[in-house]
């Protein structure tokens, strides 16, 4: 839907308006972290430091746990996800059967619905079967929302592979796993690797479910959120929102990237 | 040789599977199947059968036994007034974010091309993406009382504006970030990416040719957006805004982090299973939302919402 005269002056100003107040925020939490002022979120900042990021570095060890939780959590489930998710795209592209549409719906359930709903049902069944908290009971929660991420992207990607490719792969010898791994996987892969990454950032950086399937660990999020409640040294949970933004914002951008030719998938429904 | 067979009896499973492509389809998709099956839908039961179990007043305990005591628990004046006060908010959010998102998405759609499509899509795209606490934090450096908006207003001389803002009833506060208006303004900001990025795509849809059709045929550009043009993005609207409504619905950190700390749906639901330890209570809160999303999702279908996901 192309139009060939030129927009109006306000749709342009509430368009580009709509766009800065999706983005001027972001950029505040930049300044903050160079602000000499820890105890409150004085504007504009009475001056700028170096400071927070050595405090970060050699003063905070409490952050270094959480964050490596936090990237371990995110590598195992983003695992897990690509395994279920490709298998879930790869059969649903293709086939055609009675409850296909029930089933895909299935797996977009866990993002459609809040995410209270799908922490506090994991916390009620854990404790139901006397499961104790551990990095397995976050990843198990993680790695269900995030099947979806790789089942979008390669969901759309399934639907462009062509059937005659396989069949002229199999009829030259290849066995499955050679039809795999030659013939589907180079077509599929930057697909596969873009949902990874997307669900990496996703997981890296949730907060909702995992404060019900933590226990007493602390992931990166977990981390932030209780600083956010109880704030000490305000600049250093800004240095660490950067950090949170440069790990999210890469794999985002990279996504972006691998799947622009083609339809646009990467994320209409986190 | 022994390689050699069965590398051939693989080459045969693989073409069995590839001929009976219902066994093959099957075979995919029990894996992910059985995960979400056990581990979401499971979880889900269990959260039922929590709620009808119910709380031992003495002894803290949770009694394993089916009752309704703990929905006659639910039911209470004070825990309407929650779910009200949730209700408005997400209906509130729904409402403002479909207004600032629709030019985003109208001037996407209908003007951007080639690299300001992209930076139009990317423009979307990060926010939806980047960490929600990052987000919900920064807007707690915008709205406290020492902050930016404070100090705009001042230099702008508009300080009676904001004071007057926040000396409204219900809606006012000590500061913005006390306030209704705080978490409705976080709210909105958070869950506008996924208002945008459906209605765009419902824009997209618009055919050109029905625009000129409508042109030839007469109509005003003004007419034609409200004939032609808003009637076929509704769909996209209406999908978006079961994003907004469901994911404020649910929510129990903004209003935690910015607001005047009365009780919303999730906050409540998040004090009973934490400090409170009343997981059935916190379960039987927990089904208000689900069935206020089934027959919010049940009406969106039959507006053809769904096909514009």
């Amino acid at each position: 839907m192309h139009s060939e005269t030129p927009a109006s002056l306000p749709l342009k100003m509430a368009a580009i308006g709509g766009l800065l107040f999706l983005h001027l925020p972001l950029a505040l939490i930049f300044l903050y972290a160079f602000t000499t002022e820890e105890k409150s979120f004085q504007f504009p900042p009475p001056g700028l430091t170096l400071r927070w990021f050595s405090v970060v570095w050699f003063e905070r060890p409490d952050i270094w746990g959480p964050l490596w939780l936090s990237v371990k959590v995110a590598t195992l489930a983003t695992l897990i996800a690509l395994v279920l998710g490709t298998l879930a795209a790869a059969a649903l592209s293709r086939a055609k059967f009675f409850g296909k549409d029930s089933i895909s719906l299935l797996f977009i359930l866990p993002i459609a619905l809040p995410g209270i709903i799908t922490g506090i049902s994991l916390r009620s069944a854990f404790d139901i079967m006397s499961v104790p908290f551990s990095t397995w009971t976050i990843v198990l929660g993680h790695a269900t929302f995030c099947i979806v991420v790789v089942y979008n992207n390669a969901l759309a990607r399934f639907r462009r592979l062509s059937g005659s490719m396989i069949e002229a792969s199999m009829d030259l010898g290849a066995n499955g796993p050679q039809t795999f791994r030659h013939v589907i996987l180079p077509q599929i892969g930057s697909a596969l690797l873009a949902g990874s990454m997307l669900a990496f950032a996703l997981s890296f950086d949730e907060v909702i479910v995992t404060t019900f399937t933590a226990g007493q660990q602390t992931t990166l999020p977990i981390w932030m959120l209780n600083e956010l409640i109880r704030p000490r040294q305000r600049p250093v949970t800004n240095v660490v929102a950067l950090i949170v933004i440069a790990v999210t914002f890469l794999p985002i951008l990279a996504a972006y990237y691998l799947t622009r030719e083609g339809e646009h998938t990467g994320g209409t429904g986190k | 040789m022994n390689t050699a067979t069965s590398a051939h009896s693989r080459g045969r499973l693989a073409d069995f599977l590839y001929r009976n492509s219902g066994i093959l389809t099957l075979a995919l998709l029990l894996p992910p199947l059985l995960w979400i099956g056990i581990v979401y839908l499971g979880s889900l039961f269990a959260l039922l059968l929590q709620s009808f179990y119910s709380l031992d007043e003495f002894s803290g305990l949770i009694v394993h036994e089916f009752t309704f005591s703990t929905y006659r628990r639910l039911f209470t004046p004070t825990n309407l007034t929650i779910i009200l006060r949730t209700v408005v908010m997400a209906a509130a959010v729904t409402i403002v974010s479909a207004i600032v998102a629709f030019p985003i998405a109208y001037y996407a759609a209908r003007y951007a091309r080639g690299g300001w499509k992209a930076l139009f899509y990317l423009a979307v795209m990060m926010p939806l993406w980047s960490s929600y606490l990052v987000k919900v934090y920064a807007w707690k450096l915008i709205l406290a009382k020492e902050g930016i908006i404070t100090w705009i207003a001042d230099k702008l001389h508009l300080g009676w504006v904001l004071d007057g803002l926040l000396a409204l009833p219900v809606i006012g506060g000590s500061s913005l970030s006390f306030s209704y208006i705080g978490t409705f303004l976080v709210f909105v900001y958070i869950w506008l990416p996924y208002m945008i990025l459906p209605t765009q795509a419902a824009l997209e849809r618009v055919a050109k040719n029905f625009i000129e059709a409508s042109a030839d045929l007469g109509a005003t550009p003004r007419q034609t957006f409200s004939t032609v043009i808003f009637p076929l993005a509704l769909p996209g609207i209406i999908a978006g805004s079961i994003f907004t409504f469901s994911l404020t619905l649910g929510d129990y950190i903004i209003p935690q982090i910015v607001g005047n700390s009365r009780p919303f749906i999730g906050t409540t639901v998040y004090a009973l299973q934490g400090t409170a330890g009343d997981i059935p209570l916190a379960a039987a809160f927990t089904v208000v939302p689900v069935i206020i999303m089934g027959i919010y999702l049940i009406v969106a279908r039959r507006m053809g919402a769904f096909n514009a996901l």
